[in-house]
């Protein structure tokens, strides 16, 4: 044991010599946290431009009634590929990249507890992806049945591509558990001396719960997938009435795992903002233990709301009303949530820096999406609303001006951290304005057009419609355009062009990550340090 | 919390979570006999009783009259024409009851079918009581040919006093070949 222990010593000594590797085998053998951080970021970024490019397909196409650009079967394909990648290829690597390179410097690790595993649960990501792409152009297209894959259209009505969806998505899920092991590894077992539970930053706190929760839900999910897998090409009846099995079962399983997948998405953003407002409103967090309780519950409470999404299924009223309440109940600890960041704005010495932008807006655009969330679940309005372009409104405004807001919002903050330069401000501000304006011509005149009965996922739709149409196609290309705007940004924040930034960066901030220097070093935490 | 000795509780952590995954994905599969069990009892998802149940007799409650419809379907590929000669039967629970569904193969080929009934609202399933029915076996019927196949019932008396009217929906698989097919064998 001893020896053992001294020869790691010795390891850990040795390459803290070195700095990182020279030219692409640096990114393909790093071990380091920061490299690995570095590469889930970038490769989220490109997954979310490779998405929002369907999405521009997606708009393009409703621009105006009739069909006009692409076939109704590519259109299917576009929706149900745009989701996949949007939720396991932008959002979710993304957490898992700040995750990355944020936990160790906010608990003072060294890096991350799996190193190792860390590595090959960001390789196998490139991979997943490639499959579920070039499922697009096998014979027959690529997946056409909705991210959701409900049965019987992924058993029986689905084409060849079918077993590479599949495979795709298992490595998916094997990647996101892998990822969530290490971050519970390594917050578990190597915070700083000193930093108890009730001491952890919120950032981390969050990732902490959402990493249970995935080690809970992504093998349903992998189950699920096998269900279909098998019921497509082994003859198995799992979801076939005919052979004894019930397509309504494959809903009951999908969605619970997507229930807590969806709170999988925005978990890490509630600890985001957290980290966010205060610093800009020079203030400590308001009710920092009820925001751990509240974290805490809201993961507890997703695994008992999951039928909501199946209120028109014919569920027994008994069941229909427990879900009802089940849901309505987690708007609680939410609201507890929004209460907290408003009263940490309250009467605090608010400066409005980008990263704020950011925040603020998200608190302000992702309560919409609680509100709306809050009408489809009182079961029998939902009866009009289900399947219509309200849930899209509904769901977009907790995803997009939710989840993916906390993710530039982050970026914005940690970016003059990890490149040692202030981002071009200018840029920063047309983007967050661009991107404010474009998201909300783009996503709120779908509530509209939902309430009036627009279906979702189909690619013509009633003349009635076309007026708002044509502003959420113009909103959806300007958001599209917005990004570019970011990805300029970013490039030139990778080349460290801009004004050297002090180790605070920011006034207000405070943590671990804030005393180590501009640009955070390649080893940072080699000695631990001590919290009080 | 010593992080560079700590090779062993990581371990020792990662094995627990590793069984956790397993655990999870084994509960995916577990679902599906307990979603099983769970509807059976409750009835909830409208699915009848798989095999004959024998008649009780039980006291016939003629101050009740249930209206009870018969809708049929075949889903894509199957041939068959298919349709019920009752379309509704009004009954008193507790008495037996016969109706009769046609069927006729005008394809060149020999099927087998498969019927899988459902009743809506679900709750109706667990009262209704099948003493014969078509749905318990599969159906060969060669090309060209027409049968008759009855399906024989009574309704529970404990039926829930909000409940007079209810549908029974049978949905004709095209099945041959298919591992659910065993003509070969005696499916009773
Ligand atoms: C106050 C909190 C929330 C409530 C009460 C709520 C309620 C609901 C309900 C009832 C539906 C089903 C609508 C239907 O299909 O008819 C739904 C759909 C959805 N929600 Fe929420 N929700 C909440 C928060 C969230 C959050 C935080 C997220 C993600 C970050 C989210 C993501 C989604 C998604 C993705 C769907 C659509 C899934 C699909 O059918 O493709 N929701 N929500
Ligand atoms: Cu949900």
């Amino acid at each position: 044991m001893s020896s053992a222990t001294e020869t790691l010593k010795h390891d850990a000594h040795d390459d803290h010599h070195h700095g990182p590797a020279k030219g692409i085998k640096r990114w393909l053998l790093t071990t380091n946290h920061k490299d690995i951080g570095t590469l889930y970021l970038w490769f989220s970024f490109i997954m979310f431009l490779t998405g929002g490019a369907m999405a521009m397909v997606i708009r393009a196409e409703l621009f105006q009634p009739g069909l006009q650009i692409v076939d109704p079967q590519f259109f299917n394909q576009m929706t149900t590929v745009h989701g996949l990648i949007m939720v396991f290829g932008a959002v979710m690597p993304a957490f898992t990249g700040l995750a990355n390179w944020l936990i160790p410097m906010m608990i003072g690790a060294p890096d991350m507890a799996l190193p190792r595993m860390n590595n090959w649960s960001f390789w196998i990501l490139p991979f997943a992806f490639l499959i579920l792409l070039s499922s697009l152009f096998v014979e027959g297209g690529g997946p056409a049945f909705g991210w959701t894959f409900y049965a019987p259209l992924s058993t029986t009505y689905s084409g060849d591509s079918t077993a590479l969806f599949v495979f795709s998505v298992h490595i998916m899920g094997i990647s996101s558990i892998m990822g969530a092991i290490n971050v519970i590894v390594t917050i578990w077992n190597m915070r700083a001396p000193g930093m108890t539970w009730m001491k952890m930053p919120m950032f981390v706190w969050t990732w902490l719960i959402t990493a249970f929760l995935l080690i809970a839900v992504m093998p349903v999910l992998a189950g699920v997938v096998t269900m279909v897998l098998t019921d497509k090409y082994f003859g198995t009846s799992f979801f076939n009435a005919a052979g004894g099995g019930d397509p309504v079962m494959f809903q009951h399983i999908f969605w619970f795992f997507g229930h807590p997948e969806v709170y999988i998405m925005i978990l890490p953003a509630f600890g985001i903002i957290s980290h966010i407002i205060p610093t800009f409103a020079r203030k400590p967090l308001f009710g920092y233990a009820s925001m751990v309780y509240a974290t805490a519950s809201i993961a507890l409470l997703s695994f008992i709301v999951w039928a909501h999404h199946m209120f028109t299924t014919g569920m027994p009223v008994a069941a229909e009303m427990f879900f009802m309440f089940a849901t309505m109940l987690i708007s609680v600890p939410t609201g507890v949530k929004v209460f907290n960041w408003v009263a940490t704005m309250w009467r605090g010495a608010m400066t409005f820096e980008i990263p704020m932008l950011f925040a603020i807006a998200f608190v302000i655009l992702f309560t919409i999406g609680g509100l709306s969330g809050l009408m489809l679940a009182i079961t029998p309005v939902d009866f009009q609303y289900h399947d219509t372009y309200f849930v899209v409104a509904h769901f977009h405004y907790v995803l997009v001006t939710g989840a993916v807001f906390s993710i530039m919002a982050a970026a914005y903050y940690w970016l003059p951290k990890w490149t040692g330069v202030m981002f071009d401000i200018t840029l920063a501000k047309w983007h967050f304005w661009a991107s404010l304006i474009s998201v909300n011509v783009l996503f709120f005149p779908m509530h509209f057009v939902g309430l009036a009965g627009m279906p979702r996922r189909i690619p013509d739709y009633a003349l009635q419609f076309a007026d708002f149409n044509k502003w959420i196609s113009i909103g959806g290309f300007a958001f599209g355009l917005s990004q570019l705007i970011f990805l300029a940004l970013l490039i030139k924040a990778c080349r460290k062009q801009g004004e050297p930034v002090s180790d605070q960066v920011w006034d207000g901030a405070e943590g671990l990550e804030w005393e180590i220097p501009s640009p955070a070093p390649y080893h940072t935490f080699d000695t631990p340090p001590v919290v009080k | 919390m010593q992080p560079k000795q700590s090779q062993n509780p990581n371990s020792r952590l990662v094995v627990k979570l590793v069984g956790v995954v397993f655990g999870m994905f084994a509960f995916g599969f577990a679902l599906v006999p307990l979603y099983d069990v769970f509807c059976d009892i409750t009835g909830i998802n409208g699915k009848t009783n798989e095999t004959a149940v024998t008649y009780s007799a039980p006291e016939v409650d003629t101050s009740r009259m249930i209206t009870v419809q018969f809708i049929t379907k075949t889903t894509a590929g199957m041939p068959w024409k298919f349709e019920a000669r009752t379309e509704t039967v009004k009954v008193h629970p507790g008495e037996l009851n016969t109706v009769e569904f046609y069927v006729r193969n005008p394809a060149i080929r020999d099927i087998v079918g498969q019927a899988i009934p459902s009743v809506s609202p679900g709750t109706a399933a667990l009262y209704l009581n099948k003493t014969e029915c078509f749905c318990f076996n599969n159906q060969p019927l060669p090309s060209g040919q027409e049968a008759v196949m009855p399906m024989q019932f009574y309704v529970d008396p404990q039926l829930p006093e909000d409940i007079n009217f209810f549908t029974v929906q049978y949905t004709l698989y095209d099945i041959t070949g298919t591992s659910a097919d065993v003509t070969t064998e005696s499916a009773e």
